[in-house]
């Protein structure tokens, strides 16, 4: 049994069973990269390349899921090889959208605003300036369905997760977890220490576009 | 309509699938043995989108309150229309007010029912498709319960060839069986077909060998989200810097990716399975394998053989050909 060459050069096109592959941009994360991500994302929607089922973008990959019947294998390797070499940096958010959340801070909202000031060495509300004062990109969802990883958290409040995790985190939830952040769009077990709560429903099937926030979006948090 | 008399273990309205939403999040969910969902919608003339009943372990006791025709296929179980016993992988008509009344299971974990016109619960994000932890989709987003009522989809008028309109139809219709050399061979020791990788340079040459030539036994963990299986400790390599490469950054995740956690152990991903996941994943299961370990149990056990892309995607065709 041969192993390729360990570590891997980037970008890497790679199958992913016979219906889906992944791109690989890199092994790391920053949000440079992870706009470049965003942006092979929207390259590959432009070609309009028949049999693309979905698209799944995550921090420093692309997972192209497609119908072989549809189109072959060899052609979307070539064609997804030839735009991850292409895509270009970008410095902006590639959805060009911003979107403000509004978050209450501490209290019941956000049970773990003083543990995460305890670990970090701050007051609660320095805590609470550092984490309205970012922008922040939304790197990828998934998890529960809306769950939104957030990329940008001043190291300064970096907190590891909980040890245990928690069995019901309420939905609107803002919590962090080592250096990200996040938003739950529904109630689920989770592990991240919840720092505050916003009033928008990140999910809402009233709404034609159920979800609030997309991969690619920039994300201010508002103190309410 | 169908009315739940009593819900078996654990039965759900699911059709082919929730697509186009896990950049969001959102699971494809849809059945574990798709094969099975497919060839019993189309014993009773349903489209391929129609919605059926996925049934584990347990089967559950249902009454008609219409005529009717059903297609039991996937796991073999043994199934009776009021007093009468009637086979699976077969149209059955069933008169209204008859109970249908699943029995002794012989052989696999997941039968499905179809019924003529589908279940015909609201859509949610363009899908039937239950998903339990989610809450959504299906009725109301979760299992049947006793005493629920299933209401039927029309059968449309204007739809002759695809839709059954009258019981005399119907009757006709009973009585045709899925051809037995078309149907899944299922085993409680399956050989499932993978395409390596995307991360299986994550693993150390004797992680790989262990992992082509092993069996791998079921645990007690495997349900909808994901298959835990236990046996010889798939080992990651080291990074240049000495550490364990047993973690990735998180990316996207298909039904059949193999993800291997620092303990060593693989975990198949099923049909709800959370769209990202963080741990190197080995291999991939072919789509054509996937009925195979859907409808495993625990204890059984899985050996693996690696495939190409092109003859992974040869298998699907021949598989799915035979249903056309």
């Amino acid at each position: 049994m041969s192993n390729p060459d360990f570590p891997p050069t980037y970008p890497r096109v790679l199958p992913v069973g016979e219906a889906a592959f992944t791109v690989e941009l890199s092994a790391s994360v920053d949000s440079a990269l992870n706009r470049r991500v965003h942006a092979l994302d929207a390259a590959l929607a432009a070609t309009a390349t028949g049999g693309i089922v979905e698209c799944v973008p995550s921090y420093r990959s692309l997972l192209v899921i497609y119908d072989p019947d549809t189109v072959s294998s060899a052609c979307l390797g070539s064609l997804l090889l030839e735009l991850a070499l292409a895509v270009p940096a970008a410095d902006t958010a590639t959805t060009g959208r911003v979107v403000e959340i509004p978050v209450q801070y501490g209290g019941e909202a956000g049970p773990d605003l003083e543990d995460v000031a305890r670990h970090c060495h701050l007051t609660p509300t320095e805590v609470i300036r550092l984490h309205s004062r970012t922008a922040y990109q939304v790197a990828m969802l998934g998890f529960t369905p809306g769950f939104a990883y957030l990329l940008g958290l001043p190291q300064a409040l970096s907190t590891p997760r909980l040890e245990t995790p928690r069995f019901r985190v309420e939905p609107g939830s803002v919590g962090i977890a080592g250096d990200q952040t996040g938003v739950y769009a529904l109630s689920s077990p989770g592990g991240w220490r919840i720092i505050g709560r916003t009033p928008l429903e990140l999910f809402d099937l009233r709404r034609p576009d159920p979800f609030m926030l997309k991969a690619g979006d920039e994300v201010q948090f508002v103190e309410s | 309509m169908l009315e739940v008399i009593d819900s078996g273990q654990l039965t759900t309205v699911q059709d082919r699938g929730r697509i186009g939403w896990a950049r969001y999040g959102v699971p494809p969910s849809g059945p574990m043995d798709a094969l099975a969902l497919t060839a019993a919608n189309e014993l009773v003339d349903n489209t391929p989108d129609s919605a059926g009943l996925e049934i584990t372990l347990h089967g559950p006791i249902l009454r008609a309150w219409q005529d009717c025709l059903i297609a039991v296929c996937g796991a073999e179980f043994e199934l009776w229309v009021g007093r009468l016993p009637v086979p699976t992988w077969s149209a059955i008509f069933v008169r209204a007010e008859y109970l249908i009344r699943f029995g002794a299971r012989s052989r696999g974990a997941r039968a499905y029912l179809a019924i003529a016109g589908g279940i015909d619960t609201p859509p949610f994000l363009g899908s039937r498709s239950t998903h339990l932890k989610g809450g959504f989709g299906g009725l109301d987003g979760r299992a049947l319960f006793n005493g629920d009522y299933l209401a039927i989809g029309p059968l449309s008028p204007g739809a002759l060839d695809v839709r059954l309109r009258s019981s005399a139809q119907m009757i006709t219709k009973a009585g045709r069986a899925w051809p037995a050399a078309q149907r899944p061979i299922y085993t409680d020791a399956p050989i499932l077909r993978v395409v390596l990788g995307p991360q299986h340079d994550h693993f150390t040459p004797e992680a790989m060998n262990y992992f082509l030539a092993t069996a791998y036994t079921l645990t007690p963990k495997a349900d909808r989200m994901g298959i835990h299986l236990q046996g010889e400790r798939l080992t990651h390599r080291q990074r240049p810097d000495g550490t364990l490469a047993d973690g990735i950054v998180s990316d996207g995740l298909v039904t059949g990716s193999i993800q291997v956690p620092p303990n060593g152990q693989p975990i198949v991903m099923m049909v709800d399975h959370q769209t990202t996941g963080g741990y190197p994943k080995i291999a991939t299961v072919i789509r054509a394998d996937l009925p195979l370990l859907a409808q495993c149990l625990p204890g059984n056990t899985v050996r693996f053989r690696a495939v190409s892309v092109a003859e992974a995607s040869a298998a699907f065709q021949r598989q799915t050909g035979c249903s056309e």
